[in-house]
């Protein structure tokens, strides 16, 4: 097991590391998604399946498409990207990432807050659970989600119409 | 493994809400092709039928007594007092609406369907008594408010309303996410019971409660975090403004108390000083800036963040009577600000409405053209700044003794002094109307609308009759 997971961590690292190296905004698009794949892999062996096959559909499949959708429309090959930026951002750049890694070392070290000892409980993220927890417990909100849907579908069908004006009588 | 049982009865009046909203959607197919005439007003008219019949049902079903939807939702004298502000509030400003939306769009079954969204949201967040369910709730109606606030598309200032309303209010949903996982993580519950019941101390429940305030705040437009306001309550269709002014604030405020309830372990001098200290912050600020405005819109707005400022004073005492004055305020102020808006709206209308902007003096004069709008609207003015023996002086007063109460009479003597500053502003008006030489307001001259009308006479009479029933209506909200 620890032996599959640095193998894991090591292609996630790679994918990564390929993103941000990538002269080709495409190959930068298909390293992340060889990350997210990775990543994936590693909440099934942490039995949250959901959270893999959502990582996979969701992330590996939809958003990584739109990424590539977006890269081919405004062209491939973009050789003004990432030059001519100042020295001041690429250094914000660093120092920014720096502190989220303090963040995340420091939340790390740090014993869980009592509310999550329950997180981790063996088979928590499975889909039964999950499906469990979303249709038997929190039938309610989840209802009220649909209905959070539906507004924000109407809202963007009368935002999105060419405006005409009523007539004047 | 068992499937849940819900007692769908609890949530009676927000279903008929909801159902009526899918009903107005498919308005124009349902209405009988024969009666073309009446068919441009089909949405209008089922979704006034559907706010009153909720009405009815908050009135006379149901227990109200407490029972939960899975410990999700309650139906509580909170929640029914609640029901009866909001669905009040919607009703006016739909009759507002009846006469006002014809001119700046054709798109009249979205209009209302949103609209009674918007209301279901309201309500629902009203009986939110889960952290999910609460943050649900706010966003329907706050998507359904930004959208509203944009719905006169022909025009700039509404585009530009929505925009800033939107950005700053899916900003402010981050801040209300984020006080929601903390309470999560300090206590491992969702339901505000259970979060109560833990009584976990500490950094995470007190970031929490901040973060929550924060979000809270948004909606409510308390300063600092009112800057969306007066933009949006200005950009948005007159009877959109009003009813989003008295909404929001209604259901906001009920998730405030719920919220601040819950979180028990908080010692309650913290997040009362806090409280207390953004209500006069509030109060201030709003009527200061009521003071310098060059439109009557804008002034109402300034003016609504005022009355937020001084809403807050009834959840900083903290007490039941406390509450129950914020709810007598809502009820009054329903009716006085919802009034003002109306003849706002109706000022509003070079010819027909152009929706154009109405200035400070768009009202001057008002007396010799329309004497009894220039009544109604004196009264509103009268009532808003707090003067007897209309409603808004007594729930002024329901709050200010409140506070003195729990020992809270610096901020009392904040609020008095804040009303006195806005009498100028409101009596600026009401001496223009009866004294000043007419503007250019030859439009006063074509009918009236007979919807506005109705809401002008219901609201009039609404804040005489509980300016002099006051007694009698707080005994029985206390009750």
């Amino acid at each position: 097991m620890p032996l599959l997971f640095a193998a894991l961590a090591l292609i996630a690292l790679v994918g990564a590391a390929g993103v941000l190296l990538s002269r080709n905004p495409v190959y930068s698009a298909l390293s992340l998604l060889l990350n997210f794949v990775a990543f994936a892999v590693m909440y099934v062996m942490l039995s949250a399946q959901f959270l893999g096959v959502v990582q996979i559909i969701v992330y590996a499949g939809a958003i990584v498409v739109l990424f590539l959708f977006v890269v081919m429309l405004i062209g491939g090959n973009l050789p003004a990207l990432g030059r001519g930026r100042r020295a001041y951002v690429r250094a914000a750049g660093v120092i920014l990432a720096a502190l989220f890694l303090l963040a995340l070392l420091f939340g790390l070290a740090r014993p869980l807050p009592n509310g999550l000892a329950a997180v981790g409980a063996p088979d928590g993220g499975s889909v039964q659970a999950l499906g469990l927890a979303l249709y038997v417990d929190h039938i309610v909100p989840f209802e009220l989600a649909s209905i959070l849907l539906l507004t924000a579908m109407l809202g963007g069908i009368v935002l999105a119409r060419r405006y005409q004006a009523p007539p004047k009588d | 493994m068992s499937l849940p049982t819900l007692d769908f009865s609890l949530i009676l009046p927000e279903l008929v809400v909801l159902i009526t909203a899918l009903l107005v959607l498919i308005a124009d197919l349902l209405w009988p092709r024969a009666a073309s005439r009446g068919r441009e007003q089909a949405p209008a008219v089922l979704a006034l039928a559907g706010l009153i019949l909720a009405g009815l049902l908050t009135l006379l079903a149901g227990e109200w007594s407490g029972a939960t939807l899975q410990g999700m939702l309650v139906a509580d004298a909170l929640a029914r007092y609640l029901n009866l502000v909001v669905l009040l509030a919607a009703a006016l400003g739909l009759l507002l609406s009846w006469s006002y939306l014809p001119h700046f769009s054709t798109q009249r079954s979205e209009y209302y369907a949103l609209y009674l969204l918007a209301v279901a949201g309201m309500l629902f967040l009203g009986k939110s008594i889960e952290l999910i369910t609460l943050f649900v709730s706010l966003e329907i109606l706050s998507i359904a408010l930004y959208v509203l606030t944009g719905f006169h598309r022909g025009q700039l200032a509404g585009g530009e309303a929505a925009l800033k309303y939107f950005l700053l209010g899916a900003f402010s949903s981050g801040f209300l996410l984020y006080g929601a996982a903390l309470f999560y993580a300090a206590t491992g519950a969702t339901r505000l019971a259970d979060i109560a019941a833990q009584n976990a101390g500490g950094f995470y429940m007190l970031a929490g409660l901040a973060l929550f305030l924060v979000g809270l705040g948004f909606k409510l437009a308390v300063a600092p975090f009112h800057m969306w306001a007066p933009d949006a309550y200005q950009g948005a269709p007159t009877p959109v403004t009003a009813f989003m002014s008295v909404g929001t604030k209604a259901a906001a405020l009920v998730a405030l108390f719920r919220v601040v309830q819950a979180a028990g372990s908080v010692p309650v001098g913290v997040w009362a000083t806090a409280l207390a200290f953004l209500s006069l912050l509030t109060m201030t600020l709003g009527n200061l800036a009521a003071l310098r405005q060059s439109s009557l819109k804008r002034m109402l707005a300034y003016s609504s963040i005022a009355h937020a400022g001084y809403l807050l004073v009834g959840v900083v005492a903290g007490t039941a009577a406390g509450f129950d004055a914020v709810l007598f305020y809502l009820f009054a102020y329903a009716f006085m600000n919802i009034g003002a808006f109306a003849i706002a709206s109706l000022l509003e209308r070079p010819g027909f409405y152009a929706v154009q902007d109405a200035g400070i003096h768009a009202a001057d004069g008002l007396f010799g053209r329309r004497p009894w709008l220039a009544v109604a609207m004196a009264m509103f003015m009268l009532s808003l700044a707090g003067i007897p023996p209309l409603a808004g002086f007594f729930g002024k007063l329901y709050l200010f003794a409140a506070a003195v109460e729990s020992g809270w009479a610096w901020l009392a003597v904040a609020g008095v002094l804040n009303s006195v500053i806005s009498a100028y502003y409101y009596l600026r008006v009401v001496v223009g109307m009866f004294m000043a030489e007419p503007s250019a307001s030859a439009h006063l001259r074509l009918p009236l609308p007979a919807s506005a009308t109705l809401a002008v006479a219901l609201t009039a009479l609404g804040t005489l009759l509980f300016g002099l029933l006051a007694t009698p209506w707080f005994q029985g909200i206390s009750r």
